[in-house]
């Protein structure tokens, strides 16, 4: 292994170019990464990020440059090269089978033919010694993001790795869950395996990586070494300009109370699901309610809830704008002014193969779009191209493919159509996953917009930052149960981190504490 | 090394419309060599097949005769086929809908009545949506497989017509021939054309295509059936139902379907015999798909198909082409025509084991 040192780059790029039909993702790209280094590659989405990856991975075929491995030139036929070559990659969307086992999936990419028992023995080895719990027997449907994210470090790091590609992997996790990856990682390239660190949370960046590559519209801006650099001046290398801020007034706190769930029990059909024990909470009209907690913690089971996709029997259970909706479906509690943005933006929140005219119609419908049952297509496409100038969602237009625009874009375009229905409730989960910090401010900022024009508004994410950003009062989930909610300003980070293990005080003292009793005052 | 079918990123527009074009060329390099290997003159087989069967009159009503059920009921199962409800039954919903014409037909009551052509396509729609509405009730109820269904039930169907006609439907002057009484004039689509079978059931067949096209690109409804088609998931997610889905893409397959028999009694046949139609519920399957599921590319795949058994027919006759050549022949042309289209939606990568050594050598 050592004889490879003469040439010390680990992988170089130079010149990479790669363009679409439409655009150009990469134009002149160089790039080095040592040895045992951990490289971030910044930059907003549309940056060009995801398609360098994709190329050195060997997804992509680049159309000019070279890249050079140990410092020989290669051509990266396809993943299967580039896992032989010894690179793996953590995709932004996992490239799991959602019907196989966590065995399964990690004994598909193993050379050779590993029996599962073994394979489950490895990963419980790989698991214990880079502190990933998973459970091998899991189905990978069942998990949530955070734990399919550990699948797929586990199964990189099942092979002989040396360049681990990461691709915005921070943003489902917590702060201790994020600081765990962060040792990880640095027990990986400690162990003299490159990392290649896509992300665009300066303060990660600063904390974890010893160079980072800056991209902006396609071309790098610079290479720096964040420990010497403030977040404000890698800020201006990525996006050209000062970092924007959500402007977050205090909340009134008096409005009437839209959303209220009383003492909601559900026991999951998903083996591998939570049950939901007892969830009682109170958003009002004019603030906004956040819900931390690790994924797969109950979240997913409540939202679904909430939402309508899948009913409660108890009738009781769940109240929007004083009417029980446990029962009613998901196109009635729309007509009642419940909108919903779920986490996953291909293929629930919105189709991959349609436009977005067709998209805006799945849910925007009640505006004006069907007249006697037919659709006004003029309307449609005002209303998508209106979502498109206002949200500032960059594609080629109405008609654009939704599988065609980048995560951050997409989640733009589906939080406008949300918005642009003025709902009385809004429930978001998990609203800036994987998006950049520009559109991640302005998709915060439209949230707390939609709050000062009275909205109920309850965000469900596992970006503590984001929630003590805009949200008023948080509540905390775990184990299928939600604490009571604090104000965001009598608590912090250390407090609500400690709460996401379940230990919330009134389990140990038992009475109702006073502020849950007041937001569960009864309609 | 291994083939293997990615989805192109990009799919050329150019392509799409140009595949039908390819396929056409590719099955006529195949023509030539199949009918010079039978010893034919292939240029003789390709006019009887393409050429002879449509250069009269007689010739062309043949064509929309035959082309007019396969179209109908293909638009019918293309709005259950977008939804991904599979009603391959529409034989069965087809004779459902000739038994329930010919039962308004022989009944003396509606003898005389202006409106007994009327009735009889109101009866026919309803007993093919009948029909349907067995399968799309059992899945809805019991998530029972439509497919299995709605098959089986074509056989039950075929058995009940049988009883039909050798039972209490038989002629009474028919010397004991399995059929029923001939069908009264008032009971028969107008000739459209004289001295051809071309009768007015090919304007509804028309009248079809537009409706179903209005419905599938223009209505509410229909965009909820593509979206339960496209994702569940999002469909579930904008509270769409899906059992509503299954009941519409039933009930227009069977109602299309139902359309078609009485358009087969009430038309060409003019009675009700053992065996109604020659397969067209079956054929429009594969119509509805070599028209992408799009009503105008359904009214183009129907007319190619019916050409194709036409031309069969008379390559059998005026060539001595044996039989199953010709049915070679037609399975050419639909499999270039569904390869082409394959291609133009995904591309074929060729991938070369790479031996594990072979980047480092270079080191």
């Amino acid at each position: 292994m050592a004889a490879r040192n003469d040439n010390p780059a680990r992988l170089e790029l130079r010149g990479i170019c790669k363009s679409y039909p439409a655009v150009v993702a990469n134009d002149g790209i160089d790039l080095r990464v040592m040895p045992g280094e951990i490289h971030a590659v910044l930059g907003e989405n549309g940056a060009g990020k995801s398609t360098l990856m994709k190329i050195i991975y060997g997804v992509v075929k680049p159309d000019a440059g070279e890249i050079l491995w140990h410092g020989a030139r290669i051509d990266v036929a396809s993943p299967a090269h580039a896992r032989e070559l010894g690179i793996g990659m953590v995709f932004q969307h996992f490239s799991l089978f959602e019907t196989l086992t966590v065995a399964e999936n990690v004994a598909l990419v193993l050379p050779g033919n590993p029996g599962l028992d073994d394979v489950a023995a490895r990963i419980g080895g790989v698991s214990e010694r880079y502190g990933l719990t998973v459970d091998p027997r899991a189905l990978v449907h069942s998990l949530s993001i955070g734990e399919r994210q550990r699948v797929e470090i586990i199964r990189c790091l099942l092979q002989d790795l040396q360049l681990l590609i990461m691709d915005e992997p921070t943003s489902v996790l917590t702060p201790q869950a994020a600081t765990r990856l962060f040792e990880t990682l640095r027990q990986v390239a400690g162990e003299g395996c490159s990392v290649l660190y896509i992300s665009h949370k300066l303060d990660e960046i600063k904390a974890l990586c010893h160079r980072a590559t800056v991209l902006r519209a396609a071309k790098v801006t610079g290479t720096c070494e964040p420990q010497r650099e403030t977040a404000a001046s890698m800020a201006r290398l990525m996006i050209g300009r000062d970092l924007p801020k959500c402007n977050h007034p205090e909340a009134a706190g008096d409005g009437e109370e839209r959303l209220v769930v009383n003492g909601l029990s559900l026991v999951c059909d998903d083996p591998f699901g939570t049950d939901l024990a007892d969830i009682r909470l109170a958003v009002r009209s004019g603030e906004i309610l956040g819900i931390a907690g690790i994924s797969g913690n109950g979240q997913q089971e409540l939202l679904a809830a909430l939402s309508g996709e899948r009913s409660t029997p108890d009738d009781d259970a769940i109240h929007v704008c004083g009417i029980a909706v446990a029962r009613l479906g998901a196109a009635a509690r729309r007509r009642l002014g419940l909108c919903f943005i779920p986490e996953e933006r291909l293929g629930r929140a919105a189709i991959p193969s349609m436009s977005l005219a067709d998209n805006a119609l799945l849910t925007a419908h009640a505006q004006r779009m069907v007249a006697l049952g037919m659709l006004r297509s003029d309307a449609i496409t005002d209303f998508a191209r209106r979502c498109i100038d206002d949200f500032d969602v960059k594609c080629a237009g109405p008609h654009a493919e939704a599988k065609s625009l980048s995560g951050g874009n997409l989640q733009k375009f589906i939080v406008g159509r949300e918005v642009m229905q003025h709902p009385k409730v809004l429930v978001v989960s998990q609203p800036t996953w994987g998006v950049d910090v520009g559109a991640a401010v302005s998709i915060r900022q439209s949230l707390i917009e939609l709050r000062n024009a009275g909205a109920a508004v309850l965000v469900v994410s596992e970006d503590l930052e984001e929630l003590f950003e805009i949200c008023d009062r948080i509540a905390v989930m775990a184990n299928g149960r939600l604490s009571h909610a604090k104000r965001v300003t009598e608590t912090d980070v250390e407090e609500i981190g400690v709460w996401m293990s379940g230990l919330w005080p009134d389990q140990v003292a038992g009475p109702v504490s006073a502020p849950l009793v007041e937001s569960l005052h009864a309609t | 090394m291994q083939l293997r079918l990615e989805p192109r990123a990009l799919q050329s527009r150019a392509m799409r419309y140009a595949s039908p074009l390819i396929a056409a060329a590719l099955t006529l390099v195949m023509g030539f060599i199949l009918f010079a290997a039978l010893g034919k003159n292939p240029p003789a087989a390709f006019y009887a097949f393409f050429i002879a069967p449509i250069n009269s009159v007689g010739g062309l009503a043949e064509l929309f005769l035959k082309a007019s059920p396969l179209v109908l009921i293909a638009l019918g199962l293309a709005v259950g086929f977008r939804s991904n409800i599979w009603n391959i039954g529409a034989e069965g919903q087809l004779t459902l809908g000739a038994i329930a014409a010919g039962w308004v037909a022989l009944d003396p009551a509606f003898a005389d009545s202006p409106l007994l052509l009327a009735a009889m396509i109101v009866a026919g729609i309803l007993g093919g949506m009948a029909w349907a509405a067995i399968p799309a009730f059992l899945r809805t109820r019991f998530n029972a497989n439509e497919i299995l269904v709605s098959l089986m039930l074509t056989y039950v169907a075929q058995l009940l017509v049988n009883w039909l006609v050798f039972g209490p439907w038989r002629d009474p002057q028919g010397f004991n021939t399995p059929q029923s009484a001939l069908f009264a004039d008032g009971a028969l689509f107008p000739i459209l054309i004289a001295n051809t079978r071309l009768n007015a059931s090919v304007l509804l067949t028309l009248a079809a295509v537009v409706v179903s096209w209005v419905f599938l690109e223009k209505s509410f409804l229909g965009y909820k059936t593509r979206v339960v088609g496209l994702s569940s998931a999002a469909a579930r997610y904008a509270g769409f139902s899906e059992k509503r889905t299954v009941w519409v893409g039933m009930l227009a397959g069977g109602a299309a379907a139902g359309l078609a028999g009485v358009g087969e009694v009430a038309g060409p046949l003019g009675q009700l015999l053992p065996t109604i139609s020659p397969g067209y519920g079956f054929t429009a399957i594969i119509v509805a798909f070599v028209g992408r599921l799009d009503p105008v590319g359904i009214v183009f795949a129907g007319l190619l198909m019916s050409l194709l058994y036409l031309g069969g027919d008379s390559a059998q006759i005026s060539m001595g082409l044996p039989a199953a050549a010709a049915a070679l022949f037609q399975g050419a042309l639909l499999f270039f025509l569904l390869g082409a289209d394959v291609l133009v939606n995904f591309r074929v990568r060729v991938i070369r084991a790479v031996p594990l050594d072979q980047p480092r050598a270079a080191l």
